[in-house]
């Protein structure tokens, strides 16, 4: 072949630059005076410094978790900075106060954020390092009563709210990780959408991770009121460094009755060079309440980023008919791991849940599904399907599934669809015998292959995706 | 059919190659000119598939001597996708299976890349729907068809009626047809033989590669070469594939020891 397939996926990171911005990071370490710091820093309410000091005692007492299909060295969490902030401290009004080397930052990226953000009617919040720097649109959103923007704004503004919610769907101490960021996260994105509101635009947050050896700890939290909708996208990227970053954030979902929230991610985090040097470790819990009658919640990945993924965004399916989905494309090369699924957890009667994985493995790299089905003994007439596909790339990669099903409900109904495929020399051959090149080729099949978590996606981000997919895979068949 | 002002669009000269080592063709000679039908037959083993196979180009296989010429080109410095758009197709033996990836959308990459090749206009999706449909109704294929992934959960005989559609959309200058005949019922021999003839012209040159000759009952070619040991040891016209049936590859191969020289090129 012309080109291997090896070659194709070889291309290298496009969003690898440091930005030359003057930031302000703490001393690296973890102690109750950090987290003061922080805390203080924040100049936040005296119950939010509680419920970090609480979490982090809950934290010293547990150990990183070992299940997971993955290999690292121990992470020394004394050795992380646990703040990095752009300096000066943006208290910004407008866009025009941002510091101009960032937003060309965000051009380099990509990001919507200026005019083409309004263009394309997709309100941004982006979280640089720890800090919430701008989010656009926002006025236009208040007007019909949605709260979006930074998660310590939300504090300061309405800390009725985010106490009534943060913490209520991933309680502090519920893993090592998220025990962790609920005691050191610094900044995220906060979104309240009021009874009966559609939200009249995609909200977006986009995340980057700009200084060597901090970690990144953001804090997502999403309420939807009864009978209210939103879609929500989150895109990351993080410059190219030796060392391996900690990226570990939470993100809770809320829905009330006949509430709707799709959660759309598109994960590019660096993932260290082709023999596993630096990268991310992007150890994350997300986790949605359907707390209401007939509530939905979706969550769409594109995972291609990360030297190590462990996540499994979720949904607790309480109220009767509620509806959780997962849609997934986990892309691994080189020397990736990523250990990602979902669990879906019913408890109310007649709820529903679908889970469609796609797994694509390449170079030397390692990719798991684990999923946990949970049917308990209320959940009457409750119907789960999921699909589990996994294809390899090349002769050194792995590929595995790990399906729990737990039912406790003799009337439920749970199915499990699992399949591996390869893209092989015989079908590139093929394809070059009609004249189609072998770049061209793996993008069709790979872009077959994920047709059914792609068509989840809003349009943008499916282009978007489809294009990450491409380029990651540049060079994979050897 | 043999004519007079013809072109050579393919002349082979000592061919070997091997698969991991192991020789499988060992000094092929052929020459094909354009509006000619040549049959390649032999036994199991022959080398008749690999020939097909290092035409265009397959990876698995190492040439290690000779040259092929086409069009006056060096056809194996070429890679498999620039042969293809040059022109040089070939009906696989076992069409591969591709999942997801939809036989409508497939067909028209491939079209409008060798389109582009060529300096023509590319069709969108509406214009190369309808040039496909005509193309199908020549095969007797049902439009639903289009729809389903490449070749996936198709029977044998759908998939050489696709691989024939590819050749009908393709017009390939030189068709190579492993095989095509092998798992088809009488039926879709007649159905995928029709299409064949359909498309062959003064300009192009089809090489048939086949076990029987019951195929060349519906395609009749000009020149039938029989393989053995990675060479052509026999050529003759018509009637060599008749007498093959009658009496064998072994007693056809017996007098082509001595006559194998002369013959072996089929140089008109």
């Amino acid at each position: 072949m012309a080109a291997s397939l090896q070659e194709l996926v070889d291309r290298p990171y496009r969003h690898g630059f440091v930005t030359d911005i003057e930031s302000e990071v703490a001393a690296k370490g973890l102690t109750e005076e950090t987290i003061r710091m922080i805390s203080a820093k924040k100049n936040e309410p005296e119950w939010l410094l509680e419920f970090r000091l609480k979490a982090f005692r809950h934290w010293l007492t547990m150990t990183p978790p070992h299940w997971a299909n993955v290999q690292y060295p121990p992470i020394d969490f004394q050795a992380i900075s646990y703040y990095a902030a752009p300096k000066p401290r943006p208290k910004l009004a407008s866009m025009d106060e941002v510091d101009p080397e960032l937003l060309r930052t965000f051009e380099k990226l990509g990001v919507p954020m200026n005019e083409r953000a309004k263009l394309a009617g997709v309100a941004v919040d982006v979280i640089f390092d720890s800090v919430s720097v701008a989010t656009t649109y926002k006025a236009k959103l208040a007007e019909v009563g949605i709260i979006f923007g930074s998660i310590s704004e939300a504090v300061q503004k309405h800390p009725e709210l985010v106490r009534k919610y943060l913490g209520t769907v991933v309680p502090s101490g519920d893993n090592f990780y998220a025990a962790l960021n609920s005691a050191v996260f610094t900044d995220g994105s906060f979104c309240f959408i009021p009874k009966g509101v559609k939200c009249p635009m995609d909200l977006s947050t986009y995340f980057r991770i700009n200084t060597e050896e901090t970690g990144q700890f953001e804090r997502t939290l999403i309420v939807a009121e009864e009978g209210a909708s939103v879609s929500y996208l989150e895109g990351c990227t993080a410059p190219k460094f030796d060392t391996n970053q900690l990226h570990a954030a939470v993100v809770e979902l809320v829905a009330l009755d006949g509430a709707d929230i799709k959660y759309s991610t598109v994960q590019n985090w660096y993932a260290g060079d082709e023999n596993g040097v630096g990268g991310i470790y992007n150890f994350v819990t997300k986790r949605g309440l359907c707390k209401g009658v007939g509530s939905r919640i979706s969550w769409t990945q594109v995972e291609t980023g990360s030297a190590i993924t462990w996540k499994y965004p979720s949904c607790l399916l309480v109220g009767e008919g509620s509806v959780g989905e997962f849609y997934s494309v986990a892309l691994t090369n080189h020397r990736q791991q990523a250990d990602t699924g979902t669990k879906m957890i019913h408890i109310g009667k007649n709820t529903r849940s679908t889970i469609v994985s796609k797994g694509i493995s390449a170079g030397a790299s390692s990719n798991s599904y684990r999923g946990l089905v949970k049917i308990l003994p209320a959940a009457h007439g409750a119907r789960n399907h999921s699909q589990c596909d996994s294809m390899l790339i090349g002769q050194d990669c792995s590929a595995s599934t790990f399906p729990y099903i737990q039912v406790r409900n003799a009337g439920a109904q749970v199915e499990h669809e699992a399949s591996t495929s390869k893209i092989g020399e015989d079908q590139l051959f093929y394809f070059a015998q009609r004249g189609i090149a072998a770049e061209d080729a793996v993008s069709m099949i790979i872009n077959g292959f994920c047709k059914d978590v792609f068509r989840q996606l809003p349009m943008e981000f499916a282009v978007e995706a489809t294009k990450l997919l491409g380029v990651k895979l540049e060079g994979s068949v050897g | 059919m043999i004519v007079a002002d013809s072109r050579t669009l393919l002349d082979v000269r000592g061919l070997c190659a091997s698969i991991d080592g192991t020789p499988i063709l060992k000094g092929l000679d052929l020459t094909v000119k354009s509006g000619e039908v040549h049959a390649i037959m032999g036994p199991n083993g022959s080398g008749k598939s690999t020939f097909a196979k290092v035409l265009a180009g397959h990876t698995a296989y190492q040439v290690t001597a000779g040259e092929v010429l086409y069009e006056g080109r060096d056809l194996l410095a070429l890679a498999p996708e620039a042969r293809a758009r040059a022109g040089v197709f070939l009906a696989f033996q076992y069409p591969i299976e591709i999942p997801g990836v939809g036989n409508s959308q497939f067909l028209r990459l491939a079209y409008n890349t060798v389109q582009a090749e060529r300096g023509k206009d590319e069709l969108d999706p509406l214009e190369f729907d309808d040039l496909v449909r005509e193309k199908m109704q020549l095969l007797e294929m049902s439009p639903g068809f289009l729809e389903r992934s490449v070749n996936e959960g198709f029977s044998g005989g759908e998939k050489k009626r696709n691989e024939i559609l590819q050749m009908a959309l393709l017009e390939p200058t030189l068709a190579i047809l492993d095989e095509t005949d092998s798992g088809l019922d009488i039926d879709a021999l007649r159905i995928v033989s029709r299409g064949v003839n359909h498309l062959a012209s003064a300009d192009n040159a089809i090489v048939l590669v086949t076990h029987y000759q019951r195929l060349l009952n519906h395609i009749v070619p000009d020149y039938v070469h029989v393989m053995d040991g990675g060479r052509i040891v026999r050529t003759g016209g018509r009637e060599l594939a008749l007498e093959l049936e009658e009496h064998g590859y072994e007693a056809v191969e017996a007098p082509a020891a001595t006559a194998a020289p002369a013959a072996a090129g089929a140089r008109p």
